[in-house]
């Protein structure tokens, strides 16, 4: 039970002291602690995020959806094919999809013409896949759970019975 | 003779809410941090506001039945017997009101005659005297102790009680202590309940926010049933505050009764709210327990903070509220409060609000975030330090 609202308390805020998780869960510092580093070693942490408007920074990046068919291989199926995919750094998630296609592959670059390069070049020529569809993103309105723009805000009066 | 000589004595007699006149103060001031707001800090999830737009969109705009949505009392009804195994009737031991602040009114005005006397623990919620006095009625305090856990004893209400006592009106958990009562304590005041042949009203309007401890349902106990009028609403538990939605459960009699005065006075509970109503009821438990799951967390970390600044501080175990005592200050609530929002900018409401017995204590919200709760911790720790 602790490990779920640890987890879940961490989900939405990563940065919160362990003194202050200690007190929220009503444990001690060392279970709470323990039971991070725990969760960390056994990987159900992967790793602490940050999200962040890249558009309000200035900095341009292009963000694209590749639609990926592939010819699945004996023994080891898609995950061998997919693993030459996710190496490629430029490559920020790849996921394994029923339906019309095999693979949605998530793509960051600097610009629509490297996106597009890279598709080519590396991507579809890779043995083994079949076809790439490629979808350009234009705006994110929604990133892990959180609202890029939340226009709702607290609109309670100050005091209330 | 001035208009205001011709407003009723009896609407003259009750003071306004101590609430509302400290409202007036803080209401000018920019920089505030709030602790005052009784209300959920989450907006209404996002699947009932939908339902209720969807139900906009299908026409849902007519009145409906007097008694409320039958299927809305139908799903009220499945809850709470899923909940407290204690049953009722949709048809007719269920009636939806405007909030739980109607469903009080209508309660009190079927069931009291000029001069009954309703006893009323103390601290508690801002309307229950001046309903009662509006109803007839005459509240009787029965004062809580911090030291008993602002719970209510038969003690006190046998001290109390007198041939002209017709209901006992409690709430727990309580608004504004945090107080809950267990099951053993609940029994003995049904037995008293039984003793005298009163009517107990219970709201339950917080009976979800409850930690580390379960709710006792009173209309489930034994042999209360028919005796109690159970009032609760989604105001709390599901974010709902100004959609304005509460309910009534009890025996046909009583149910009848109310909903004759809603019938004249209230025709019924906007229809739009009654739907998404539902839709709270139908699928919105996951979303509830994950509010309540953080405003535990919030309530440790308001008791930890508190008490480390060398408050003296009961540890509430429902609502959403923190009620530490100031004595140790030497200010009363109401300086304490005052001072406390002029120097650090911190608003909270003076214990003496809930009723003469809540002197010498501040009710703090923890409905708002923690980012909040943290910046108002820290100004109170700076402004008590001064003082103790």
């Amino acid at each position: 039970m602790m490990r779920q609202q640890l987890l879940e308390l961490l989900e939405n805020d990563a940065k919160r002291p362990i003194a202050e998780l200690a007190v929220m869960l009503g444990k001690s510092q060392q279970e709470v602690a323990d039971q991070i580093k725990a969760l960390e070693e056994e990987k159900i942490i992967i790793k602490y995020h940050t999200i962040i408007n890249w558009e309000k920074t200035g900095v341009d990046t292009v963000t694209a959806m590749i639609e990926v068919k592939i010819t699945p291989q004996r023994e080891v199926g898609f995950d061998a094919l997919a693993e030459r995919i996710y190496r490629f750094p430029e490559v920020r998630s790849v996921y394994l999809m029923s339906g019309a296609y095999d693979l949605l592959v998530m793509l960051e670059g600097p610009s629509l013409k490297e996106i597009a390069e890279f598709v080519s070049t590396k991507l579809a020529t890779i043995e083994g896949v079949i076809s790439t569809t490629t979808h350009f993103m234009l705006k994110t309105y929604k990133e892990a759970g959180v609202i890029i723009e939340d226009h709702e805000e607290d609109r309670r009066l100050v005091v209330t019975p | 003779m001035s208009w205001a000589d011709r407003i009723s004595p009896t609407v003259r007699a009750i003071p306004p809410s101590g609430i509302r006149r400290f409202f007036d103060i803080v209401a000018e001031m920019k920089g505030v941090v709030s602790l005052g707001v009784g209300e959920p800090d989450f907006i209404t999830p996002w699947h009932i506001r939908e339902s209720c737009v969807y139900g906009l969109e299908k026409g849902y705009t007519s009145y409906t039945s007097n008694y409320g949505l039958l299927e809305l009392r139908q799903e009220i009804v499945r809850v709470t017997e899923r909940d407290y195994q204690v049953s009722y009737d949709p048809r007719c031991e269920a009636l939806i009101t405007v909030g739980v602040s109607e469903a009080l009114d209508l309660a009190l005005r079927a069931v009291l005659s000029p001069g009954d006397e309703a006893l009323v623990p103390e601290p508690c919620y801002v309307s229950y005297k001046a309903c009662v006095t509006l109803a007839g009625g005459i509240p009787i305090p029965v004062p809580t102790r911090m030291e008993n856990q602002f719970r209510v004893t038969v003690d006190q209400l046998e001290a109390l009680v007198t041939p002209r006592t017709k209901v006992l009106l409690i709430g727990y958990p309580n608004n504004p202590t945090g107080a809950i009562m267990p099951k053993e304590e609940l029994l003995r005041i049904a037995e008293f309940a039984a003793k005298h042949d009163l009517i107990v009203i219970s709201d339950e309007i917080y009976a979800n926010l409850t930690y580390d401890a379960e709710h006792t349902c009173f209309a489930s106990l034994p042999g209360m049933r028919d005796r109690t009028i159970l009032l609760n609403g989604f105001s709390k538990a599901y974010a709902m505050t100004g959609w304005r939605i509460g309910y009534a459960l009890s025996n046909p009699d009583f149910i009848s009764a109310m909903t004759k005065i809603h019938q004249y006075t209230m025709l019924c509970a906007p229809i739009t709210a009654q739907v998404a109503a539902v839709e709270a009821l139908r699928h919105g438990e996951e979303k509830m327990r994950k509010m309540i799951a953080e405003y535990d967390c919030r309530r440790r970390f308001m008791l930890d903070g508190l008490r480390n600044m060398g408050l003296t501080c009961f540890e509430p175990k429902g609502a959403f509220y923190i009620f530490p005592s100031i004595k140790e200050t030497g200010l009363t609530s109401l300086a304490f409060a005052e001072e406390l929002l002029k120097s650090e900018k911190v608003a909270l409401v003076p214990g003496d609000a809930f009723g003469s017995s809540g002197e010498g204590y501040v009710r703090c919200s923890y409905a708002t975030s923690m980012a909040n709760l943290a910046k108002a911790l820290e100004r109170i720790e700076r402004f008590v330090k001064k003082r103790l």
